[in-house]
């Protein structure tokens, strides 16, 4: 385990003293994230692990550009960040594919952005759809499609454009069990051939450890950074899910994220 | 086959109109036989009064609707996009949606006279907000993650609108614009029932006057029956957009 102590010279991404208010629509405002701080290295792995509601995904969208910071800073190579960017690469749970475009006019439609020749766009385009597994299927609606190939198609769309940064927000957690389990071994496989910094919004806590290199512990509402979770396991290792230091590891994180799991269950029993 | 029996309640019909003049139950002042009202039709196609008539009604019609498609959506989109264009444009939208638009027929006429210009502004005005309420509600459902999926693949905030917004909106505007369409025809007819010296409204109520009601019963068919085949091809030209909604 380890705290906050990273060097700067290594960071990619800097997050200080960050709060965030969240205004419903109806309602009172509610502090989203409270002074949150975070460094990001450049081509690790990191998990944000918390209860739901404790604000990792509105950490994420902030990193994301998507939302404006109002306290705090964050920084990426040592700029703050001022929107979104082809920099940084988003997978969201419901997969946010455009429904109206087929399979491989998704995965052409940030490389359409890019200067590129036609023809280097097309055979970058099928390059990324065999890669996630959709070959065949590049003609496809996405209501065509099941769940799995659907979040196939939307990481082939950011891979595609090669961000720097690739941010998940919960990308698994609207499949099945099995289809999970499958995408969480190819994401670490695409990622081991061309490592680059993902940061992996989940509150799955096997899959965080599965995945990632450093586990990020939020508390409850609202959302902090409780710890940092170096995890030592060899990724490449097959067997890996069901060896005792995994399970360890595990445990050792569930520990962390029981109590806050708790606190945000009642705090939505009591309002 | 299957649509020959689907629309077999219309032979029917037809058959018990011509039956019931020919067995004199209804006076044929109030109601010609259908057969003379099908003669009168076949004259006045040969004599081309139907024809050029038609052809300006028509013509007020697409104009009019085609102006209203474009301005509407437009008008749609950026209220839902802008909220000054909302600010600005919320309340007058709000307001003049359920006026009756037939009350504009006075006023269109006055600043454009008898011609097509006042057909034109009438069904433009009549036919835009039920477009550019589909197009403000469908862009106002716009799913924010397709938005910021479509900015961090590179579209810039202005692109986004044309590529995300739009597409986003669609099934609404063309809700809207079925409901502008059924407005185009009411709107069309009315007007030049009341002031006109052609189209078919006017072709209507010329040939009443005259009591030629034969064949006014046959421009009253002709103009049930192009209202029927253009929402029939309206819904034939969705069906084919959305073709990827399932």
């Amino acid at each position: 385990m380890q705290g906050r102590k990273v060097e700067r010279g290594g960071s990619q991404i800097v997050i200080e003293g960050i709060d965030h208010l969240y205004r419903p629509p109806r309602g009172r405002p509610v502090l989203a994230l409270s002074d949150v701080s975070l460094e990001v290295r450049p081509r690790e792995f990191l998990a944000l692990l918390g209860p739901s509601g404790c604000g990792k995904s509105t950490l994420l969208y902030l990193i994301g550009g998507f939302l404006p910071t109002e306290r705090g800073s964050i920084l990426l190579d040592g700029v703050p960040i001022s929107g979104p960017g082809p920099d940084r690469g988003i997978v969201f749970q419901h997969f946010a594919l455009f429904p109206w475009k087929t399979v491989r006019a998704n995965v052409r439609y940030g490389l359409e952005k890019m200067r590129l020749s036609r023809d280097e766009r097309e055979r970058r385009a099928q390059s990324f759809i065999d890669l996630v597994g959709l070959t065949g299927f590049e003609e496809s609606y996405p209501s065509q499609l099941s769940g799995g190939m659907k979040q196939r198609t939307a990481i082939a769309r950011t891979l595609a454009i090669d961000p720097k940064i690739l941010l998940m927000d919960e990308p698994f957690g609207a499949l099945d069990a099995q289809t999970r389990h499958l995408m969480q071994g190819e994401l670490l496989g695409i990622w081991r051939r061309s490592p680059k910094t993902v940061i992996f919004v989940t509150h799955d806590v096997q899959e965080a450890v599965y995945l990632a290199d450093r586990v990020a512990v939020m508390t409850a509402r609202p959302g902090r950074i409780k710890t940092i979770v170096d995890i030592k396991l060899d990724k490449r290792d097959p067997g890996i899910a069901k060896s005792m230091a995994f399970i360890d590891a595990v445990d050792e994180v569930w520990e962390l994220v029981r109590d806050e799991a708790i606190k945000a269950q009642e705090a939505r029993v009591s309002p | 086959m299957s649509t020959l029996f689907r629309y077999s309640p219309l032979l029917l019909l037809a058959a018990g109109w011509e039956l019931i003049v020919r067995l004199g139950l209804v006076s044929q002042l109030a109601l010609p036989p259908l057969s003379h009202v099908v003669l009168a039709w076949v004259d006045m196609i040969r004599n081309g009064e139907l024809v050029s008539n038609g052809v300006s009604s028509l013509w007020r019609a697409s104009a009019g609707l085609a102006l209203a498609v474009a301005v509407g959506a437009a008008l749609g989109i950026a209220m839902a996009w802008w909220r000054a264009a909302n600010a600005a444009l919320g309340p007058l939208v709000e307001m003049f949606y359920p006026m009756p638009k037939s009350a504009l027929i006075p006023v269109t006429v006055l600043w454009l006279g008898f011609g097509d210009g006042s057909k034109i502004l009438l069904i433009f005005l009549g036919c835009m907000l039920p477009v550019t309420l589909g197009a403000f509600n469908g862009a106002r459902g716009c799913d924010e993650a397709l938005v910021w999926s479509a900015r961090c693949l590179g579209a810039s905030h202005v692109r986004v609108l044309w590529d995300v917004v739009v597409p986003s909106a669609l099934p609404e505007i063309l809700n809207g614009v079925r409901t502008a369409l059924a407005l185009a025809f009411i709107l069309l007819v009315s007007s030049e029932l009341i002031v006109a010296r052609e189209g078919l409204g006017y072709l209507i109520g010329y040939l009443g006057a005259n009591g030629t009601y034969d064949a006014m019963f046959a421009v009253v068919l002709t103009v049930a029956f192009l209202g029927f085949a253009a929402d029939r091809a309206y819904q034939a030209l969705v069906e084919r957009l959305l073709l990827w909604r399932e």
